[in-house]
C-alpha cells in the first residue's frame, strides 16, 4: 500500500515539475510579453498544484496527518495570478502605446479603460459599475 | 467616511457585520492557516473576522449579490476541470506549435454582467482557462479585452466564453 502511495506521490510531483518546466519553456520560446503571459498563468498553476497535491497525499497517507495548508496555497494562487496578469497586461499597454492601434473596438462608445478615462456620469448607473481600478 | 445621518440609517447587523460571508471566510481561513484546532485560535479568528470587514466596508459598501450558492460550487468544479484542460492545451501549444503558426489575437467580449464582483470573477476565470488572458475593461465597464494565444476563429472563442462562463455567472449573480 505504501509503495502504491509513494509511486502516486512521485508521479504527482514529477507531473508538477513537467508543467512548471513547460511554463518556463514558454517564457523562452514565445515572442512578446503578451503571449508570454499565457505560460505562467496556466502551466504554473498545474505545476504548483501537482506538487501541492503530492504534498497533501504524503502527509495524509504516509504521515497520517491532515495538512490543509496546501489548499490555502492554491486558493491564494488562484486569487492572485489573474490579478497580477491583468496588471502586467495593462502596464504593458501603457508602456507601448503603439499597441493601441491593434486593439479591437470596444463595441461601446467609450474606449478601453487603460487609455480612456471613466466616463462622466451622464446617467448614474454607468458610473456606478465603471471599473474602479 | 459618510456623514452621521447616513451611518445611523444602517441597522445594527449592517454596521457590525457588513459582510457576513466574508466574516465566515476569514474565520475559516484563519483556522486553516493555524492547521490545528484550538479555542484561542477560534477567538482570534472571530476577532479578525469581525474587525477586517468593518475596516474595509467603506471600500466595499455593497454586499456581493450571490444568490445561488449551489451553482457557485458547481461553477468552481467546472473551472477547476477547465484549468487542468487549459494546462494541457497550453503545454501542447508551447511545446509542439511553431510560434509563427499560433493564431495570436485580441478579442472583445461584450459583457451582459453588471455587478463588479461578477465581472471580476469572469475576468479571473478567463485568465485561468484555455489560452486566454483578460487584459482590460472598456471605460464604461461593459466589454472585456481578452488576449488569445491561439484562436483561429474570434467569434467562436467569444461565444464559448460567454456560453460556458458568463451564462453560468448570470445565474449566480442575478
Amino acid at each position: 500500500m505504501t509503495f502504491v502511495l509513494e509511486v502516486l506521490i512521485s508521479a504527482l510531483i514529477v507531473l508538477g515539475g513537467i508543467f512548471a518546466l513547460v511554463g518556463s519553456v514558454g517564457l523562452v520560446k514565445l515572442p512578446d510579453l503578451l503571449t508570454r503571459l499565457h505560460g505562467p498563468t496556466k502551466a504554473t498553476t498545474l505545476g504548483v498544484g501537482g506538487a501541492l497535491a503530492g504534498s497533501m497525499l504524503f502527509f495524509f497517507g504516509i504521515e497520517g496527518t491532515l495538512s490543509i495548508h496546501e489548499v490555502l496555497i492554491s486558493v491564494f494562487l488562484f486569487l492572485t495570478a489573474p490579478i497580477s496578469a491583468h496588471f502586467i497586461a495593462k502596464a504593458h499597454l501603457h508602456e507601448h502605446v503603439a499597441l493601441r492601434a491593434d486593439l479591437p473596438p470596444t463595441g461601446r462608445e467609450h474606449g478601453w479603460s487603460t487609455f480612456d478615462g471613466v466616463p462622466e456620469s451622464s446617467d448614474g448607473e454607468q458610473a456606478e459599475h465603471a471599473p474602479r481600478g | 467616511m459618510a456623514d452621521k445621518a447616513e451611518i445611523d440609517k444602517r441597522s445594527f447587523l449592517q454596521r457590525w457585520l457588513p459582510h457576513p460571508l466574508l466574516t465566515v471566510v476569514l474565520i475559516a481561513l484563519w483556522m486553516l492557516l493555524l492547521n490545528s484546532f484550538s479555542a484561542g485560535g477560534l477567538v482570534m479568528g472571530a476577532l479578525l473576522g469581525v474587525v477586517i470587514p468593518i475596516i474595509t466596508s467603506n471600500f466595499w459598501p455593497e454586499r456581493p449579490p450571490v444568490k445561488a450558492y449551489g451553482k457557485a460550487v458547481s461553477y468552481m468544479a467546472l473551472v477547476a476541470w477547465d484549468v487542468v484542460v487549459a494546462n494541457i492545451e497550453v503545454a501542447r501549444l508551447i511545446l509542439f506549435r511553431p510560434v509563427d503558426q499560433l493564431n495570436v489575437r485580441w478579442v472583445t467580449v461584450p459583457l451582459e454582467l453588471r455587478s463588479p464582483e461578477a465581472i471580476t470573477v469572469l475576468a479571473g476565470t478567463i485568465t485561468m482557462t484555455p489560452g486566454t488572458v483578460s487584459c482590460d475593461l472598456s471605460a464604461d465597464g461593459r466589454s472585456l479585452l481578452v488576449h488569445c494565444l491561439d484562436a483561429p476563429d474570434a467569434e467562436e472563442a467569444v461565444r464559448q466564453m460567454k456560453e460556458r462562463y458568463e451564462s453560468r455567472l448570470k445565474e449566480i449573480f442575478p
